[in-house]
């Protein structure tokens, strides 16, 4: 039964690098090595970071749930991420206004710099920066960042509905933005310049 | 460029993708990531450079060297010299390899330069804060149904849409 290895397991380092070979092989094939991709969910010309990042969290999801049903896999020992209320939403608005910016997130800087995309090389300097900055200033924060903790919560428990219905839900609700957001890219994307 | 290839099909990138990270899931008990690669990064050149401020216990970084660690011995690590060569055998297949900085034509380079600098900047602090990014603390933790996944996720994008007219001389 599954997880195979823990993170310290040095074979977790050669199945690290096999499952980025395939991350990274997957994200440029879909085209996120062009920043244009991923910027063109906020002005409603391509909606294609949107279609490939949703399609994996249900996929992983649903397969994930099948394993353990399976028993396959016990998700008790699967890493699940610690939610602290106040540092998630502030890093989400810096990350969001960084997407805006860069038009790269790092996992789609780094495919993109794999290709030549000197735009993506010096995103990913700016992170090492960003980073160094955080690290700079920590002590201004260093109380905050750790604040809000309420541990790895599920996202059905904190909305309190039974994780079967969020799970339907939450492909219905992707299934919708899929249609809805083809649409709105047939429409805009006639309308703008392409480069 | 008439031999670039077009893109994979998004649904079934996306389907593929997703096999990939129950694959890491069910191997090695986590998901994907690449910030924690580049945080790990600054961490060893500060350990090089100025290692009094690392080895400060109350230093952001200190998790990562503390009780003798290496900082680059880690599974992330790794994951992301895997990004970059997937990244570039698709480039390889798909007729894609070329050194160029891309911009709409509407903008000068030196701008295309500080945006991109600025966004990975804004982006290196946010990880921080979020204690992950898109990969890690986004795509894979909404796969095991984290709330911080769901949370970040949404914030990152509402976010997006928020100041998308701010930014829009950038892209359109």
């Amino acid at each position: 039964m599954g997880p195979i290895f823990t993170p310290a397991d040095e074979w977790s380092y050669v199945v690290a690098l096999v499952i980025g070979i395939g991350f990274g092989f997957i994200l440029e094939s879909a085209g996120f090595s062009s920043a244009r991709k991923l910027a063109g969910v906020f002005y409603g010309y391509d909606f294609i970071v949107i279609r490939v990042f949703f399609t994996a969290a249900i996929t992983a999801g649903l397969g994930l749930l099948y394993f353990h049903y399976l028993g396959w896999i016990d998700l008790e020992q699967v890493f699940v991420n610690r939610f602290y209320i106040g540092p998630t939403i502030i890093g989400g608005v810096f990350a969001g206004i960084g997407m805006l910016l860069g038009g790269f997130c790092p996992g789609t800087s780094f495919s993109a710099a794999a290709i030549g995309k000197i735009d993506a090389m010096i995103f990913i300097g700016g992170i090492m920066i960003g980073a160094f900055i955080f690290d700079l200033a920590y002590p201004l924060y260093s109380e905050f960042y750790k604040s809000g903790a309420l541990g790895p919560v599920k996202v059905y428990d904190s909305i309190g509905i039974s994780k079967e219905l969020f799970v339907l839900l939450f492909v219905i609700i992707a299934i919708a933005v899929f249609v809805i957001t083809a649409k709105i890219q047939t429409k805009v994307s006639n309308k703008i310049q392409k480069y | 460029m008439e031999n670039t290839k077009k893109y994979m099909n998004p649904y079934l990138a996306g389907f593929i993708l997703g096999l990939i990270i129950l694959f890491s899931f069910w191997h090695t008990r986590e998901g994907l990531g690449s910030s924690g690669a580049v945080k790990r990064a600054v961490a060893k050149i500060e350990q090089i450079v100025v290692p009094s401020h690392i080895e400060n216990p109350n230093s952001y970084f200190h998790k990562y060297v503390k009780n003798g660690k290496e900082p680059l011995k880690n599974r992330l690590v790794f994951m992301v010299i895997g990004l970059l060569l997937g990244g570039f055998i698709s480039g390889i297949i798909n007729n894609r390899l070329k050194l160029k900085l891309e911009h709409s034509p509407k903008l000068t380079s030196k701008k295309r330069i500080i945006a991109a600098v600025l966004g990975g900047v804004m982006f290196g602090i946010g990880a921080s804060f979020a204690r992950g990014c898109a990969s890690g603390g986004g795509l894979s933790a909404m796969a095991v149904f984290a709330t911080s996944g769901f949370v970040l996720v949404a914030v990152m994008f509402g976010t997006g849409y928020l100041f998308a007219w701010f930014f829009r001389k950038l892209w359109l």
